[in-house]
């Protein structure tokens, strides 16, 4: 993973509460043994029509979707299934971040794995950005955990610290956790267990 | 002295605390991992890319169940990319020394209809599994929740994860279901009520005399769709039917092992007076059989009444998204769902294709004919509920109503598999998600209880169960 570094972009508004991971990335697309190459899997459904072709009025189709870094949705994104396939095709399309009033659990947490950022706003600021102009841009640093709208306004984020310091970093959890390997053996000293599934 | 007083999530969540530190989220033992073709084959990638081994491969199960035909099971799999992946999981569990449930095996299944009936799941463990619905595994009182590819490779390489405590929401389900009423219609009763995002980041203990009188499949059926509210878990607390269940399956401790268990297991309900974060009382005795409406389990409504009026519907976003949803279903507000026309029932999936689900629905339709309009897919949870169906007779039920009798798997749940709805085509379906697609892109998913399914299916429209008992 790349260190997570400040940038400006334009937002992607999706006016929709609620969007859920088969909407992101359909069931369908989970048959592949790859993490690459689920860009053009995105909002597959949303995005296409029965032949495959693009449809016109879907905002990622139309100027408005292409180059932004910033998805702006409606309450509660992401929820429904656990797929990490999700935050792969968002970023593998271009987006860095997402932008809503909550998140759903599973998802957060999966996006943070792949240096996606969730941020999480106010309704007020919520409502705010949806009024912003089109070509309106909008400043997101993480060091700083906050987001800065184009009068100036800046706005605060909660982070986790951990998360934080894993994406400023470029870094995963996975060297964190093998680094606590004594502790791990010791647990399993203490705690002997039965189950055995290779019996 | 109530500060010592602790739920049973806590107690699960303090016993497998392996190291904690300023800064970090707990890490946390993982006693149980559950692995399937999916959400797999990115982790083990990353293992071979790490040089890394899995740490304990006998805590580890793996099975095939989303991407695999519910066909006949001795023809190889059309699709070569859901043949491809299946094959890699089963590579994968050799080259990495995992046991594999492969489509040979007689205890291949639904992930989630597997880890209970071997005896794999247990009351006090903490188990996790690549799906959202790992949430089932609660209803033995273990801490189980769904979780990303990435957190697969960490429990794979170290048998632990980072985690943060959720809050604490007890639901109390209080009183006893009426008849055509089922565990089933408990969690989408709640989920009405509650919203989908409405549990987010809890865990949630199911408790009241209602889930108390549920067998263990009822339970595991309310604590599957725990995330269809954003719960991150759903548990319920072990009793004498938990025991019951667990005692002489093939991974349940034996003799002075399973006397321990009882013991240790005994401990684990919630103290008296523990607070929780959040508390709902539901009462059982006026729910009634129900029905989504929606592209979301929680747009729900009992089976009578009627579907909400966006022009109702104060917040905007919360408008558009009930509009668009109503458009996408091709429904009305105002109106209801009972007696809307149906083209496809499907009973299964890890939330409703257990041997008393198939034995409810069956109920329903022995001696009697599905119309002839509907295609009506029977899909076992896993191939030890196949041989209990079998010997009790339920595939000659099916089959003389006029269903298809299918191999286990997750089928028209996710509809990987060729087992899907046509675009436009309605089904009432004993899944776990009516999101847009979800069971083939275009389709229209009602969800409900086997009952409800068994129901409609005989008269070819949506149809409340309790006419016909």
């Amino acid at each position: 993973m790349k260190p997570f570094t400040p940038f400006e972009s334009r937002l992607v508004p999706f006016g929709a509460n609620n969007i859920d991971t088969d909407q992101i990335i359909p069931a369908r697309f989970l048959k592949t043994t790859s993490r690459e190459g689920l860009d053009r899997q995105l909002f597959y459904d949303w995005r296409y029509d029965a032949q495959g072709n693009p449809k016109p009025d879907f905002i990622l189709n139309t100027p408005r979707g292409l180059g932004a870094q910033i998805l702006l949705a409606g309450d509660n994104f992401g929820c429904g299934s656990s797929r990490e396939h999700a935050p792969w095709a968002l970023t593998q399309f271009g987006f860095r971040a997402v932008i809503s009033t909550s998140f759903a659990d599973i998802f957060k947490g999966n996006a943070l794995k792949n240096s996606l950022l969730p941020i999480v706003v106010p309704h007020a600021v919520h409502a705010k950005l949806f009024a912003l102009p089109e070509e309106a841009k909008i400043r997101v640093d993480l060091a700083s955990q906050t987001i800065t709208l184009p009068d100036g306004e800046r706005v605060e984020f909660p982070v986790d610290p951990f998360s934080k310091t894993c994406l400023l970093e470029g870094v995963d959890e996975l060297g964190w956790i093998l680094k606590q390997s004594p502790a791990i053996s010791a647990f399993e000293s203490g705690h002997p267990g039965t189950l055995n599934t290779l019996a | 002295m109530s500060g010592n007083l602790r739920t049973l999530s806590q107690k699960v969540w303090d016993s497998h605390i392996v190291h904690e530190e300023p800064g970090a989220p707990s890490l946390l033992y993982i006693d149980l991992h559950l692995v399937h073709e999916v959400t797999s084959p990115q982790a083990f990638q990353g293992l071979r890319e790490r040089g890394l081994k899995v740490r304990r491969p006998y805590l580890t199960i793996a099975t095939t169940d989303h991407s695999t035909p519910t066909t006949d099971r001795t023809l190889p799999i059309v699709d070569p990319i859901a043949a491809k992946q299946v094959k890699q999981l089963e590579q994968n569990c050799r080259d990495f020394g995992i046991t594999c449930y492969d489509l040979r095996s007689s205890h291949q299944g639904i992930v989630h209809v597997i880890g209970p009936e071997l005896g794999l799941t247990q009351p006090g463990a903490t188990v996790v599994c690549g799906d959202s619905h790992t949430a089932t595994h609660g209803a033995f009182g273990a801490l189980a929740f769904g979780i990303g590819t990435s957190e697969v490779e960490n429990v794979l390489a170290t048998q632990c994860l980072l985690q943060r405590p959720s809050k604490t929401f007890r639901v109390l389900v209080n009183g006893a279901l009426k008849p055509g009423v089922s565990a089933k219609d408990i969690i989408l009763a709640l989920i009405a009520r509650i919203g989908i995002g409405g549990a987010t980041a809890t865990v949630v203990e199911y408790a009241g005399s209602a889930i108390r009188a549920l067998d263990m499949e009822g339970r595991m059926t309310v604590c599957n769709m725990s995330i269809e509210a954003g719960a991150r878990a759903g548990m319920v607390a072990p009793d004498d039917t938990t025991f019951q269940y667990l005692n002489g399956r093939y991974f349940a401790p034996k003799g002075a092992a399973w006397d321990a268990s009882v013991a240790r297991w005994r401990k684990l309900p919630t103290d008296d007076g523990a607070k929780f974060d959040r508390e709902i009382t539901i009462d059982a005795d006026v729910l009634e059989p129900m029905i989504t409406f929606g592209t979301n389990p929680g747009m729900g409504v009992p089976i009578g009444g009627a579907i909400p009026d966006p022009s109702q519907v104060a917040d905007p976003l919360e408008r558009d998204s009930l509009v668009k949803a109503l458009a996408y279903m091709g429904l009305e507000g105002g109106k209801p769902v009972l007696g809307h026309a149906v083209n496809v029932v499907f009973i299964g999936s890890c939330t409703n294709s257990r041997i008393s689900d198939l034995r409810a629905a069956a109920g329903v339709l022995k001696g009697r004919k599905v119309n002839p309009n509907v295609r009506v897919m029977v899909v076992p949870g896993s191939m030890e509920v196949k041989r209990q169906a079998e010997a009790e007779g339920l595939p000659d039920v099916f089959r003389a109503a006029g269903c298809d009798w299918r191999e286990p798997g997750c089928s028209m749940c996710i509809a990987m598999n060729g087992d899907q709805l046509q675009p436009g085509q309605y089904s009432v379906s004993t899944s776990n998600r009516n999101f847009e697609g979800r069971q083939g892109k275009g389709g229209r998913t009602f969800l409900a209880s086997p009952l409800t399914a068994a129901a409609s299916a005989l008269t070819g429209v949506v149809t409340d169960v309790r006419t016909l008992l």
